[in-house]
């Protein structure tokens, strides 16, 4: 009986190491590549897709960012040395609208305060106009908050799933932050309602670390 | 009363009949727990494919990526299998059919396997629930570890946010909804019967119904974990319990099961305990835990159909998209909180009386001597579940929902501090030149009222609006409400538990580890939760993943201490486990002196309880009295029954 | 059962010396613990003295813990009296006396602790209202009010998951941080754009929950007191709530003026998309609602934010 026990027991071990294993998993961390031209700078290159295509939620939007072997991975976690410049480049082939808050058009924390959208620099976009603006890049911590214009959802080279490639819609934005003199991992989120199909538009990919809820790391 | 309700007499038993090569397939027909898991599956199999084959073409399931219809469909199907397939539909069928189905055959020796089976013996449905419950917190403290864990580090995040949250509403959920009945059940089921000397319990198709939905129930809540959890905590808020992923479809079905449970218990237990006391058991000589059970089920009878009203409301906002909890369309986040609160304060004294119950129960025993001022103790427990119902809105002081009856609510609150000073009155008037016997169920009754003077006094900040402006919300509320349920609760269970092993299945414990299980306990649980009260007032908020760097230090000693706490707590099972499994130690008939009714029988308890209904001659708690005489006549002549029954039959 | 006359006198007698053994240890140890409440944690004890708010509800946690520290020591000390001195001795299995009640006792305690329980509650109230709600949501038209006559009114926006403040007496600019002056009473408009939030400014000692179409009001005076404040979200509203706080200063007057001025002109390329400046806002459905009810608005004529 003894034995039965102590079997059952380690039994119950790996089914809750199990369960606990499962509950852990994460997204991958992708990791800022350092920059060969300029000092204490690192690249970020990011790409933003209506519908991600890939993984158990295929139809949410979602996030892609370049690792250091030119390659896109799925996930919203990266991490970037303290004390640097990130130059970071997103590539967004989603469609736009009004925010919910139209205070998140407005850009900050970034290096002069603008980003740079298709080539035009901006410190403020309507998101009640136009194509209206896809998505949000807020880090409380970090004082950043950059909008991110949307393409037109009816263009007929319109991305359907990600990853999406350099022939569909787009825009080009391209800003600079820096990392802080602290290590600490920073949340970021988007602020445009962009769970289609769920209560105010917050619940689904916008509650999910890997579509639209994410950390930058700060290390040493 | 005492009402003698035997099988209908003329029908043969079958067992006489039945080949004994279809022994081996027999279970199979007659329902257990694994038929009814196929009958679940089967159910929830059909239900997806109905929901899918309704609502796969909404827009809202085409953009959310999920089909909440399928979801509810597939929980509700998958419950109706569940039962089919455990054979609680077989009897009611049958009787529909005008067929005069067979009581199943009672035997006095217990299988391993009749508990894995839907059986209508109260003895086994008190095991069940036992076990069952004792595995429900076991899996709802893990998850305490896991959220213990995150909060090592300010800013190291172990668990991804949302997983964290959902750990934490995963915890709070199952732990709130499951001990709800962990001494009802367990404890109500078994021992009431034998305590006021029936035959058994009024209902006992309800009794073995109000177990069997504990446990998809269980499955259901956990299952939630696997499709995103549920984001909105036990309190589960409109809106945000409206934004949720079909993981809050599981809370909201989990949920309802568990309410109907709770709901369908208390029936039996209001019906047996008004209709079924032996002759002599009059209401000033029912044991304390008998009051304590019906006062707790009439209170939940009257609060727990507002909960699933609630969770009804709740279902249709996420299913069909009503919109009666958001505010958008005309409808109120308030609510839900009302209809929640409206449940869930009477719900907290329902976790907290049949603790308090069992504690003044066992406390006699221990102490050897009557019970102090016995009235005052049941009238302090009707009057915790009265006021219990007028009390609600402190949870919605910050709410900015009806500001100006917040004086009223305050007073309303405070005033239930007077009916359970009362508990405090008994014990300590009991215990007032008794001969203190300290065995390891008095240890954790001791800690009780320990433990309970924590929670009782921060209850009173909580209370105080000016107060409760600093502490609502934070950590300080998490510790006082650990206080008073699992140092209340829990405790007292772990006292119950360790008194009644020797009834329930004729083996004691061991002493030793006893011992040391209670110290670790309950030194690891004081230090766990007295140090939250400090860290919520320096301003952490409930369910953060996130606090100030300062409060580091404390949040690692509490996440250590709780560690320690579940180590002791898993040395207390392993103790119950391994002396029920491996040494056996056979008990004494009695080996605590109790005068109660229970003790009587000896173990094991016969399949009838008593061969003849017995006449109950005097209180059960006559200790200390020179010549007490037996508590029950168990052999009664005729007369002697009419006489004590006075006639009015 | 039987016993004389003669007993019953000695056990009265036992019982009234074991009594004032026990009150005697009670009162030496509550007036030394109250004292130490009092004097030597009371000026420590949380939330700080920040505003007039968070003064009223320290001295509230302090009544009430000298209130509570003698009810904590007489179940202690009795408890403890007991324990030592009622103890079977290893191997007696006898039983205690026959006591099954003592109306004298019952009475006392049936009397004092409902007074003191009718007493916290008057004195609850009392300081709620003495107080001006004492920092807490009063809903939308709270009934007791201090009496400036313009607080500072700043309305606290609450949505998934950062708070905002729009500032009406500044041109309804918004800004994500929050700068208070010294001296000054402040009124605080709190609601929410989705869930329920809660608004809770731990020094200022301001709390108040954010509800979707909900303006609930709590209002705070600041001293003469400069410093840093937190602002955490004290009501579970998802993912980020743990991630959902801010810091904010008090700061004096002319550097709050200063500071308010520098954020009307970097935000006025902003300001002007906002939504007039209305008490609670409803959801647009034109897109940015999340789609999760059909797109029609049956409050369409009302401010949409």
């Amino acid at each position: 009986m003894g034995i039965v026990l102590v079997s059952a027991a380690a039994a119950v071990g790996l089914i809750l190491f199990g369960i606990f294993g499962y509950l852990r998993t994460y997204p991958p961390t992708v990791s800022a590549v350092a920059s060969s031209t300029q000092p204490n700078t690192v690249n970020l290159t990011m790409q933003v897709d209506g519908a991600v295509g890939t993984g158990p939620h295929p139809n949410w939007v979602g996030w892609y960012i370049k690792n250091g072997a030119g390659k896109w991975v799925r996930t919203t976690l990266v991490q970037i040395p303290e004390r640097s410049y990130v130059h970071v480049t997103v590539l967004e082939y989603d469609s736009g609208g009004p925010l919910r808050n139209e205070y998140w058009g407005k850009v900050s924390g970034t290096v002069g305060g603008v980003v740079n959208l298709n080539g035009k620099s901006v410190s403020v976009l309507n998101g009640a106009t136009g194509n209206g603006i896809a998505h949000t890049i807020v880090a409380p911590g970090l004082n950043l908050a950059v909008p991110v214009w949307g393409v037109n959802g009816q263009a007929s080279n319109f991305c359907q799933t990600g990853p999406c490639g350099p022939s569909e819609a787009h825009n080009v934005e391209t800003f600079t932050f820096y990392s802080g003199a602290t290590t600490h991992t920073y949340r970021w989120q988007c602020f445009i309602p962009c769970g289609v199909g769920y209560l105010n538009g917050n619940g689904g990919p916008m509650s999910a670390t890997g579509y639209m809820a994410g950390f930058f790391k700060v290390v040493a | 009363m005492a009402v003698e309700m035997t099988p209908v007499s003329g029908v043969k038993s079958p067992s006489g009949s039945r080949a004994d090569g279809l022994k081996f397939v027999k279970p199979w027909f007659t329902g257990n727990f694994f038929t009814a898991l196929i009958g679940g599956a089967i159910g929830y199999a059909f239900g997806h494919w109905l929901g899918n084959a309704i609502a796969s073409g909404y827009t809202v399931t085409i953009n959310s990526g999920y089909n909440d219809v399928a979801t509810y469909l597939s929980l509700l199907f998958g419950i109706v299998g569940w039962f089919v397939g455990l054979g609680a539909l077989n009897y009611p069928i049958q009787k529909l059919l005008g067929l005069e189905p067979l009581e199943p055959a009672k035997s006095e020796k217990r299988t391993f396997w009749e508990h894995w089976t839907y059986s209508t013996d109260h003895k086994v449905v008190g095991v069940q629930y036992l076990f069952g419950m004792l595995l429900y917190f076991l899996v709802a403290g893990l998850l305490a570890l896991g959220i213990r864990t995150e909060l090592l580090s300010p800013t190291y995040h172990i668990w991804a946010p949302e997983t964290y949250i959902e750990i934490v509403g995963e915890h709070g959920t199952m732990m709130m909804m499951m001990m709800t009945s962990v001494v009802m059940g367990p404890f109500g089921n078994f021992l009431i019967p034998l305590m006021i000397g029936s035959k058994k319990m009024a209902f006992p198709r309800l009794e073995a119904v109000s177990f069997w939905f504990t446990v998809p129930s269980f499955l259901i809540l956990l299952s939630a974990l696997w499709q995103g959890g549920f984001q909105s905590g036990w309190t589960g808020y409109a809106p945000l319990s409206i934004q949720g992923g079909p993981g809050q479809s599981d809370y909201d079905v989990a949920f309802m099961l568990m309410a109907f449970s709770m709901i369908l218990a208390s029936i039996n237990m209001t019906a047996t305990i008004i209709n079924y006391r032996a002759p002599g058991m009059r209401w000033s000589r029912m044991p304390i835990l008998a009051w304590g059970l019906i006062t707790t089920a009439f209170t939940m009878l009257l609060s727990v159909p507002v909960l699933i009203d609630g969770l009804y409301v709740m279902g249709l906002d996420r299913a069909v998209r009503t919109a009666m909890l958001y505010a958008g369309h005309g409808g109120s986040s308030f609510l839900w909180e009302n209809l929640f609160w409206f449940f869930g304060h009477p719900e907290v004294y329902l976790l907290a009386l049949p603790g308090f119950a069992l504690t003044t129960e066992l406390l006699p025993v221990f102490a050897r001597k009557p019970i102090f001022a016995y009235k005052t103790s049941a009238a302090g427990m009707i009057g915790v579940a009265t006021l219990s119902f007028f009390v609600w809105q402190h949870h919605l002081f910050m709410s900015g929902m009806n500001p100006d009856m917040r004086p009223l609510f305050m007073l309303t609150t405070e005033l239930i501090s007077i009916p359970t000073g009362f508990l405090y009155l008994v014990a300590m008037g009991t215990l007032w030149k008794g001969k203190i016997r300290l065995e390891v169920p008095m240890l954790f009754l001791l800690a009780v009222f320990w433990n309970f003077l924590w929670g009782g006094v921060t209850g009173v900040y909580n209370s105080d609006v000016p107060v409760d402006a600093l502490v609502h919300g934070s950590f300080f509320v998490m510790a006082h409400f650990h206080f008073t349920i699992m140092g209340q609760l829990m405790f007292a269970v772990f006292a119950g538990v360790y008194y009644y092993v020797p009834l329930l299945f004729g083996v004691k414990m061991n002493d030793k580890l006893g011992k040391i299980s209670f110290w670790i306990i309950f030194i690891s649980f004081n230090s766990t939760f007295l140090p939250l009260f400090m860290i919520g007032l320096l301003g952490q908020p409930r369910r953060v993943f996130e606090y100030a760097v300062r409060l580091q230090h404390l949040n690692q000693w509490v996440t250590v201490s709780a560690y320690v706490l579940g180590f002791g707590i898993l040395l207390y099972v392993i103790n119950l486990v391994w002396s029920l499994a491996v040494t056996r130690t056979p008990s004494e008939p009695n080996p605590w002196e109790s005068q109660g009714l229970e003790w009587q029988v000896g173990y094991p308890v016969p399949k009838d309880n008593f061969e003849k209904i017995p006449v109950v001659l005097r209180s059960p708690y006559y200790y200390g009295y020179e010549n007490p005489g037996p508590i029950a006549d168990l052999d009664p002549s005729a007369e002697r029954v009419a006489v004590v029954s006075g006639g009015d039959e | 059962m039987a016993i004389s006359q003669q007993e019953l006198a000695e056990r009265k007698a036992d019982n009234r010396r074991r009594g004032w053994q026990i009150f005697a240890i009670w009162l030496v140890l509550t007036v030394i613990t109250d004292y130490l409440v009092w004097f030597v944690w009371g000026p420590h004890m949380p939330p700080g003295t920040m505003t007039t708010t968070a003064a009223a509800q320290q001295f509230d946690f302090k009544f009430l813990t000298a209130m509570v520290v003698p009810v904590l020591f007489m179940v202690w000390v009795y408890g403890g009296y007991v324990l030592v001195n009622f103890r079977a001795k290893p191997g007696d299995r006898g039983d205690g006396i026959v006591l099954t009640g003592n109306r004298k006792i019952q009475g006392i305690w049936y009397v004092a602790s409902t007074v003191m329980v009718l007493f916290l509650a008057g004195f609850g109230t009392f300081e709620l209202i003495a107080n001006n709600g004492i920092g807490t949501g009063g809903g939308p038209s709270p009934i007791w009010t201090p009496s400036a006559k313009s607080p500072l009114v700043i309305q606290v926006i609450a949505q998934q998951w950062r708070f905002t403040y729009r500032w009406p007496q500044f041109g309804g600019m918004e800004t994500t941080s929050l700068d208070l002056p010294t001296n000054t009473t402040v009124k605080f408009d709190v609601t929410s754009l989705d869930v329920i939030h809660d608004f809770w400014a731990y020094q200022l000692g301001v709390k108040a929950d954010a509800n979707p179409g909900v303006n609930n009001v709590a209002y705070t005076t600041t001293t003469s007191q400069v410093g840093r404040f937190t602002v955490r979200c004290d009501e579970l509203c998802g993912i980020w709530h743990g991630a959902m706080y801010n810091y904010g200063h008090v700061v004096t007057r002319s550097a709050f003026y200063n500071w308010a001025h520098q954020m009307q002109v970097q935000n006025a390329g902003v300001t002007k998309l906002l939504p007039p400046f209305s008490l609670t806002y409803t959801p647009s459905y034109s897109g940015a609602g999340g789609g999760y009810y059909p797109s029609y608005d049956p409050n369409g004529s009302t401010q949409t934010y």
